[in-house]
């Protein structure tokens, strides 16, 4: 009895939330899978229909909608209804399964037949058979026609598919619609959400509230969230597996993805790129929560009695594994771009002040020697055998006229405003930093 | 062996085999061969180009081409190299003449052209390293560095090469076998030449302009 | 400390504590694997081998030897290759309900990057080179390679690469970072220990193999092709080496220098991978997978190469749709350098980026799908003999339309996005590879075994194999679908929710059928050897074939072909037997053929050491050997006396012997 039983799965998975409202099968319908009619159904109909309407009783009136949920249902029982990727709970992500879904039954139109017939010739024409027998049949223009054209028309309608997808469900474009039926309003307020990848455990920073946590993400059903994602040191990789598309965490730089989670729940989140040691322990729970749970959950964190500055950053970002959730009860407002830009040390070039200045052509001779060596308790091992001690570039620029230490970005902007100007420091050409022997040199012209 | 059976022997018999086969000795594909070696060396080139292209104006607030290069030293090292290519197409000429002694002579001053393109690059590198612009430095520096030092490293294994076949050619003379090496190693100092140019325009004039 | 300074400079950061004493299953496994090694040499001893070992094969420059010690050398590697995978399905499969499982992260991370890197470089990639090797200057009507020597040097490192890679089991460690070795992680910051470094070197010092043999069969095909064959008139599988080889040629360079740059940062502490500085982790992404892409077309096409001869030989019929085969591989070959990017789609390029390489993906689809219908034409009308070649050919079409399905979803960018780094993703690669690559291995191992022994493999345990292979790839990696689809991701090494466990435990049975798979090949190879009387093939011809290498005798002679065959159709051989071909039977010509060199091996022996000496830091070692290499290469350029003649009247004798042998099987001769 299929359809019983997969009206039972759906109702535990309404039940546990997994599913919403909007993904129930419509009773009214055959199942097109197993061809059954859910009409002839007695007692399980009767439970069904009373057991969808008392857990969605606002949305009734919509259950009649096909849903593709339901075409992939023998599969997600196969999973023991937990293919999460196929049953999600967040828009992106319903859209992404949809993608899929869509992309296999086109493929599935060549691969069947493909399969019937190999099982089909490789049977029909074994030798023991002795069927029509042509050792010298080699071409036909019709069949050659055929295999070259009918994957390239499947590619076609595919390729418009990827094209159209990509950039509806590119990770960087902001939402417009909240879920299928909810198109985003001026009312739909935007959550950031700044992503850390530390070794190894996540660091989620709410700039809006002024919290952070560590290992814990909430964000309030149906409202918009746009996660900006960067690491502290290794490449992993963001995954909320039904709330949207993983994308990588890499330091130096900051990726970004937009979601939005629409039924509550407590959902699995991950590091899905190899990062170390500790990258098994690397998980998070992701509750989708109502708005009011959500505004408990930032009091509580408001509560909590450590903050977040520079000082306690440097010391979380140290390697640690399978660490428990923390909060913080207030986060310094430019940490989150600190981190992006690898200057959380503020004796460390921010990243974007330097790509300034080697817009503006660097910083000269003078420049090549302000480096600092980086601390022996922030590395691993002693750096390269046959290189100098590990450094980064100094923030603090010593010169002649200023000994008692220039910020370098500070330096950049007042000096010269337009970064795209010829960048001429006399300041630093008299830096006592330079070797005297280089000016008497041929290559200083 | 039902197949042998199959169809009856055509009037006219095919020939299926050479019998009277000449044989042609060893080293029928080495210029071929060599010259896909050199594209894959190309590749390599390549590599280190992109990487430049990628990572050349990323200066981490130290030097600039501007503060490094000297132009005036690069012209005097290049025509090295471009004269040494000219002097190895002499000993290319003398080869077809089959003059043994000019073509050891004609590969000596192609060393020895290649040894000073190799000493100006040697005192560059010396020079930069000690006024702190290392390979370490800087992501620049660093794809400057093993470019033009993967350059060099060639033009230094073209003149082990050319004293090795010096002393070969003065053992067995202009051999067949020698005369191919002799293609070979002309084609590697040319192809030596146009990855110069390329580092040159590309690193050089317009790591100047920039 | 004087003692440890004079130590630090004969051994470099060799130290006592680098020998794993404390690991019961690395000391177990090296005293197992000691102990073979010794019985194997004092056997090798014991009845003087050694002797005929370096003279008939470690020095020989024969292709067919050459190709066939390719083939050990991948045979003994899946071994390794397989004991890692055991170790992490059962890993996985236990590490549920708040068990850590039997492995530390410092191991499991090693065996996880080991296996990718085994599997590839020193399994996959000799198992092909040596089938190229043995086929293609036989197909192709040849008597050796173009550049003889430069073939055993090339399987030498090749092998010092794979030794290389297992001294990094009982010597210290290997990179605990994945198989491709992302940046910052496998940067000298994050990964100071000798991991990566042995990573370095051993795919270095293979690599550097692998595009001199590339080299040498784009030469060996482009100009040594018997007189008649035209492209069009070659081989499928010759045309699918050379496409290989061309991608080996175009790629490889690709890898040596993002190695050497890899290297560089890792010793000198250059700045290309490492941020800070200005380098940018991206670009050894982009650079690594320009190598990467290629290579698994480098490693499919000999395959399909392979799967087109056996449907043809044993449907007893000419390969359906020839030209469109050929534009086919050639249309792969240029595609292949246009996708690497759709294996991170999820780093954050654009979408117009993302689209462009996820539809140049499913570009692919549409050749592959035309070979995969020219092989079901082949069998349409044809006379199908089910011998083990053809098994694992149906298996291929069947498995690896899955695998095409799976890959052309992950192709498509959103769809990545949510199976990227999955499961999904690792049963899809091993969906290609294996039900690709490694079917197809073993249809060319049993296809071409009697050419290259003069006996057919066992076609009992042939059968036994092969339905353990099969059902254990499907029992092994259906779940692992599964499991990406419930977003579970690879490289994971525990687990928290316990309703998993059970299709790991799936999984880890389908490793233990394939386990089986395994021994019952090594089973049918000492089956047949011992029962080599029965399974001889005396004809040079057992599968009725249709290409060149079966128009001579099994195994064939040194020489290849007393006469340089003349080609006038595309299945030489076959338009051979219809038109009536006689064997010449006199007017032998003595024939020039290359010595044996001991300078491939001692060559590949001092990169050997000079790898071993840069990863523990030797220096006076690292420099000895590099000083000694260049020493023995230039010598070895002083050695002008590289051909020799067979005597007309040997070449007699041999052929002489085969008249017999055909006389014997009753064939005409």
């Amino acid at each position: 009895m299929p359809s019983p039983i997969e009206a039972k799965c759906y109702m535990n998975l309404l039940a546990d939330k997994r599913l919403s409202c909007r993904d129930m099968p419509s009773l009214d319908m055959p199942s097109p899978v197993t061809g059954w009619d859910n009409r002839a159904w007695s007692v399980e109909r009767e439970e069904y229909a009373a057991a969808v309407a008392g857990l969605c009783q606002r949305e009734v009136g919509t259950l009649g909608r096909f849903r593709i949920a339901f075409l992939l249902s023998p599969l997600a029982l196969l999973g023991g209804c937990s293919a999460v990727v196929l049953a999600p709970a967040g828009d992106i992500a319903v859209q992404q399964r949809d993608i899929l879904v869509q992309s296999v039954i086109l493929m599935l139109l060549i691969i069947i037949p493909v399969m019937v017939a190999t099982a089909l010739f490789a049977w029909r024409y074994r030798s023991a058979r002795q069927a029509r027998y042509e050792p010298d049949w080699d071409h036909s223009m019709h069949l050659e026609l055929m295999i070259w054209s009918v994957p390239l028309l499947i590619i076609i309608c595919l390729g418009a598919i990827t094209w159209a997808s990509t950039h509806l469900l590119d990770p960087f474009r902001p939402l417009d619609r909240i879920s299928s039926q909810t198109p985003i309003t001026e009312e739909d307020e935007l959550l950031t959400v700044n992503v850390v990848a530390l070794d190894w455990k996540w660091l989620f920073i709410y700039p809006q509230y002024g919290i952070a946590s560590v290992n814990e993400l909430v964000a309030p059903v149906d409202r918009p969230i746009n996660f900006q994602i960067t690491s502290s040191s290794v490449m992993n990789a963001f995954y909320v597996p039904a709330l949207a598309g993983m994308i990588y965490a890499m330091p130096g730089m900051k990726t970004q993805l937009n979601a939005v989670i629409n039924r509550p729940g407590v959902y699995k989140g991950i590091s899905a790129n190899y990062s170390g040691a500790g990258f098994s322990g690397m998980q998070f729970a992701f509750r989708g929560t109502s708005d009011a749970d959500f505004d408990a959950w930032i009091q509580t964190a408001r509560q909590a009695q450590v903050t977040l500055d520079r000082a306690t950053y440097l010391d979380l970002e140290r390697p640690s594994q399978n660490v428990p959730v923390r909060h913080f009860a207030d986060v310094d407002p430019e940490l989150f771009d600190a981190i992006v830009n690898m200057c959380v040390d503020s004796s460390k070039m921010c990243m974007k002040d330097m790509m300034a200045i080697d817009a503006g052509g660097g910083l000269g001779l003078a420049g090549a020697r302000n480096l600092l060596p980086v601390a022996a308790e922030d590395r691993r091992g002693p750096g390269a055998v046959f290189g100098p001690r590990p450094s980064y570039v100094a923030s603090i620029i010593c010169t002649t006229d200023n000994p008692s230490g220039l910020v370098a970005r500070d330096l950049h902007r007042s000096v010269v405003p337009p970064i795209d100007t010829d960048l001429e420091l006399p300041l630093l050409r008299t830096s006592t930093m330079q070797p005297p022997a280089a000016s008497a040199d041929p290559f200083d012209s | 062996m039902s197949a042998n059976t199959a169809t009856a022997a055509p009037a006219e018999k095919p020939v299926f085999y050479v019998r009277d086969e000449h044989p042609h000795g060893e080293g029928g594909g080495t210029m071929l061969g060599f010259w896909i070696y050199l594209m894959s060396d190309c590749l390599i080139f390549a590599v280190l180009f992109a990487c430049y292209g990628v990572l050349g104006a990323n200066y981490a607030a130290g030097p600039s081409p501007r503060d490094l290069f000297d132009l005036p030293m690069l012209a005097v090292s290049t025509s090295m190299l471009l004269i040494s290519s000219l002097t190895s197409g002499f000993a290319m000429l003398a080869m077809a003449k089959g003059r043994v002694a000019a073509t050891q002579l004609w590969l000596g001053v192609t060393i020895l052209f290649g040894v000073a393109f190799l000493s100006l690059e040697i005192y560059e590198f010396r020079h930069m390293i000690s006024i702190g612009a290392t390979p370490q430095r800087s992501a620049f520096l660093s794809s400057f560095f093993v470019l033009v030092g993967t350059h060099g490293l060639h033009v230094t294994f073209g003149i082990v090469w050319m004293i090795v076949l010096i002393a070969q050619i003065g053992r067995r003379g202009l051999t067949q076998a020698n005369r191919r090496r002799m293609s070979c190693l002309a084609m590697f100092w040319h192809f030596l030449d146009i990855i110069w140019i390329g580092v040159f325009t590309f690193v050089y004039l317009m790591g100047m302009l920039r | 400390m004087p003692d440890s300074s004079f130590s630090q400079i004969v051994f470099g950061r060799l130290t006592l504590e680098s020998f794993p004493f404390s690991d019961p299953i690395l000391v177990g496994t090296f005293t197992v694997v000691a102990i073979l090694g010794i019985a194997i040499l004092a056997a090798i001893t014991r009845y003087g081998w050694w002797g005929y070992l370096w003279k008939e094969w470690f020095t020989s420059v024969d292709h067919k030897r050459i190709g066939a010690m390719y083939m050990v050398l991948g045979i003994v590697m899946l071994l390794r290759g397989f004991s890692d995978a055991i170790m992490m399905r059962l890993q996985q499969a236990l590490a549920f309900g708040g068990s850590e499982g039997y492995l530390p992260p410092y191991h499991y991370d090693q065996i996880f990057t080991a296996h990718g890197v085994i599997m590839i470089f020193f399994v996959a990639m000799p198992l092909i080179t040596g089938l190229m090797n043995f086929v293609v200057p036989l197909q192709i009507g040849a008597r050796d390679v173009a550049f003889p020597f430069l073939n055993n040097f090339s399987f030498w490192m090749t092998t010092a690469g794979a030794v290389l890679v297992m001294a990094s089991l009982f010597i210290g460690e290997f990179a605990k970072t994945g198989w491709l070795a992302y940046p910052p992680l496998s940067g000298i910051l994050y990964s100071p220990g000798v991991g990566v470094d042995y990573f370095i070197w051993s795919l270095q010092i293979a690599g550097i193999g692998t595009t001199l043999s590339g080299i040498n069969l784009i030469a060996t095909i482009v100009k040594m092709r018997a007189p008649g064959m035209t492209l069009m008139r070659m081989p499928v599988f010759t045309w699918t080496a050379l496409c290989s080889n061309v991608l080996i040629v175009a790629a490889f360079p690709v890898l040596t220098a993002v190695l050497v740059l890899m290297t560089l940062d890792r010793y000198l502490g250059t700045n290309f991978f490492a941020g800070g500085l200005g380098g940018n982790p991206m670009m050894y992404v982009n650079l690594i997978w320009m190598w990467g892409h290629p290579e698994v077309y480098i490693l499919i096409l000999p395959a399909f190469g392979v799967y087109s001869e056996v449907a043809a030989t044993f449907s007893g019929k000419r390969l359906f749709g020839y030209t469109s085969m050929v534009y086919a591989t050639i249309v792969i070959t240029i595609l292949a350098y246009l996708v690497w990017l759709h294996h991170f789609f999820t780093m954050g390029s654009g979408a117009s980026v993302n689209a462009f390489f996820g539809i140049a993906t499913m570009i692919i689809s549409i050749p592959t799908g035309a070979k995969i219908f020219n092989w079901l034409f082949t069998m349409y009308r044809g006379r199908i003999r089910f011998d083990e070649p053809m098994l694992w050919t149906l298996a291929f079409m069947l498995t690896f339309v899955i695998g095409g399905m799976t890959g052309v979803m992950l192709a498509i960018p959103p769809a990545d996005f949510v199976l990227h780094n999955s499961l999904f993703l690792v049963a899809h690669f091993h969906n290609v590879i294996i039900g690709g690559v490694v079917f197809g291995m073993f249809a060319g191992i049993s296809y071409w075994f009697p050419k290259a022994f003069g006996f057919k493999l066992d076609p009992f345990w042939g059968k036994v194999s092969f339905w353990f292979w099969v059902a254990g790839f499907y029992v092994a990696f259906m779940p692992l679908y599964l499991l990406g689809l419930m977003g579970v991701t690879r490289r994971m090494r525990v687990f928290q929710d316990d309703s998993l466990q059970i299709w790991f435990i799936i999984a880890g049975f389908g490793v233990f059928l394939i386990a089986l798979g395994i021994a019952a090949f090594l089973i049918q190879i000492y089956v047949s050897i011992r029962d080599r009387e029965r399974l001889a093939d005396l004809t040079g011809d057992p599968w009725n074939g249709r290409t060149l290498e079966w128009s001579t005798s099994s195994p064939p002679p040194s020489y290849n072909f007393a006469f340089t065959p003349v080609v006038h159709d595309n299945d030489a051989w076959w338009d051979m037997k219809q038109r009536g071909y006689v064997r010449p039977l006199d007017g032998f010509r003595p024939i020039a053929m290359p010595k044996n060199t001991g300078a491939g091996i001692v060559l590949a022996g001092l990169s050997l050491a000079l790898g071993f000496a840069m990863v523990w830091y030797i220096w006076w070692l690292a420099a000895a050997s590099f000083v000694a290499l260049l020493a023995v290469a230039i010598g070895h350029t002083f050695n002008y006396a590289r051909m020799f003649d067979i005597p007309a009247d040997d070449v007699r004798r041999s052929e002489d012997e085969r008249s017999r042998q055909l006389a014997d099987s009753g064939a005409t001769p």
